[in-house]
C-alpha cells in the first residue's frame, strides 16, 4: 500500500528527504497542467514546476494539514504562475495584428455564422492564447480560473490569497479588458 | 459582431482542450537533485546584496544629518568687504612680525 501524503510529509519533516520524491511524482502532472495554462514555452513550464516544488519543500513546516496537501500545493502553484506572469509582463510576444491564416479563417467563419464554427478548434485555441497574452497578469489569472477552469469566486480567493471582493472586482475588470481586446481584434480584421 | 458570443466560443474552445499533464522523463529526479545538492554560497553575491540593502538606510542617515546640520548651524556674522579682507590677510604677517 502506498504511503499517504501525511505519512510522507511526516517522514520528510523528520529528515528523510527522499520521501519528498514520492510527493513530487504524485502531484507533478497536476502542477504541469496548471503551469501550461500560463506559460507557453516548455522550458518556462519546467522552471515554474521546479520552483513550485522547491518552495513546497522549503515551506513544508508551515503546512498545517488543515486542508489536503494537494490544495496547499495547488495554491502555491497558482501563486507561482501569477508571479511568472507578472515578471514576464513586459516581454509578451504575441500581437493582435499578425494572426495566422487559420485564425483569420476561424474569425471570418464566426462573423458569417456565430453558431456554426465548431471546426478547427486549434485555431480557436491559438486565438484564445493570443487574447490571453494581451491581458494583464491579474486579468489572465482570473479569466483562466473563473471562465476556463470554472472555479468559484471563493475558490479563487483561496487559491490566490485575494479577498472575495477583490476577486469580484478583478473579474469585472478582466471581462472588460477582454471585451476591449476582442473589439480591437475584430476591428483590426474589419470583421 | 457579437463580442459576447465570440468570448463564449473562445472560452469553450479553451475548456475543450485542457493543457497536457505530461511530465518530462525523470523530472522528479531533477528536482530532488536540486533539493539535495550541497548549498554553495556565493560570497560576492551576498556582499553585493547587503550593499544594496544598505543604500536606503545610509541615504536616510545622510538626509537626517543634513537636515540636522542645517537646523543647528548659526548664520555666520557679516564678513568685512573684500577690500578689507585682502588688506587684513596681506598685513597679518606684518602684525605678527611687529609683535
Amino acid at each position: 500500500m502506498e504511503p499517504s501524503d501525511t505519512e510522507l510529509i511526516a517522514a520528510v519533516r523528520k529528515g528523510d528527504v527522499q520521501q519528498f520524491e514520492t510527493l513530487i511524482t504524485r502531484y507533478q502532472p497536476r502542477v504541469f497542467a496548471t503551469a501550461r495554462r500560463y506559460a507557453r514555452r516548455e522550458d518556462e513550464v519546467q522552471d515554474i514546476v521546479q520552483e513550485v516544488f522547491i518552495k513546497a519543500f522549503q515551506k513544508l513546516d508551515s503546512f498545517r494539514a488543515e486542508a489536503p496537501f494537494e490544495h496547499w500545493l495547488m495554491r502555491m502553484a497558482v501563486r507561482t504562475c501569477y508571479d511568472f506572469l507578472r515578471s514576464h509582463q513586459r516581454n509578451r510576444e504575441t500581437t493582435l495584428t499578425d494572426l495566422s491564416d487559420p485564425e483569420v479563417d476561424w474569425l471570418e467563419r464566426f462573423a458569417a455564422g456565430p453558431e456554426d464554427n465548431s471546426k478547427n478548434t486549434d485555431a480557436a485555441r491559438a486565438l484564445v492564447e493570443r487574447v490571453m497574452a494581451q491581458l494583464s497578469p491579474e486579468a489572465r489569472l482570473v479569466i483562466t480560473l473563473l471562465e476556463i477552469e470554472d472555479r468559484s469566486v471563493k475558490e479563487i480567493a483561496r487559491l490566490t490569497g485575494w479577498s472575495v471582493p477583490l476577486v469580484k472586482v478583478r473579474a469585472f475588470r478582466a471581462r472588460a479588458q477582454m471585451k476591449k481586446i476582442l473589439e480591437t481584434l475584430t476591428r483590426e480584421k474589419y470583421l | 459582431m457579437d463580442l459576447e458570443k465570440l468570448q463564449q466560443k473562445l472560452m469553450a474552445a479553451a475548456k475543450a482542450t485542457p493543457p497536457s499533464d505530461q511530465v518530462p522523463y525523470a523530472f522528479e529526479k531533477r528536482i530532488m537533485a536540486r533539493l539535495t545538492a550541497p548549498l554553495t554560497v556565493d560570497v560576492w553575491a551576498v556582499w553585493g546584496r547587503w550593499l544594496w540593502r544598505a543604500v536606503a538606510p545610509c541615504m536616510s542617515v545622510m538626509a537626517a544629518l543634513g537636515v540636522w546640520v542645517l537646523a543647528t548651524t548659526r548664520p555666520e556674522p557679516e564678513s568685512p568687504n573684500l577690500e578689507q579682507a585682502i588688506e587684513n590677510t596681506l598685513l597679518s604677517s606684518d602684525d605678527v612680525a611687529g609683535e
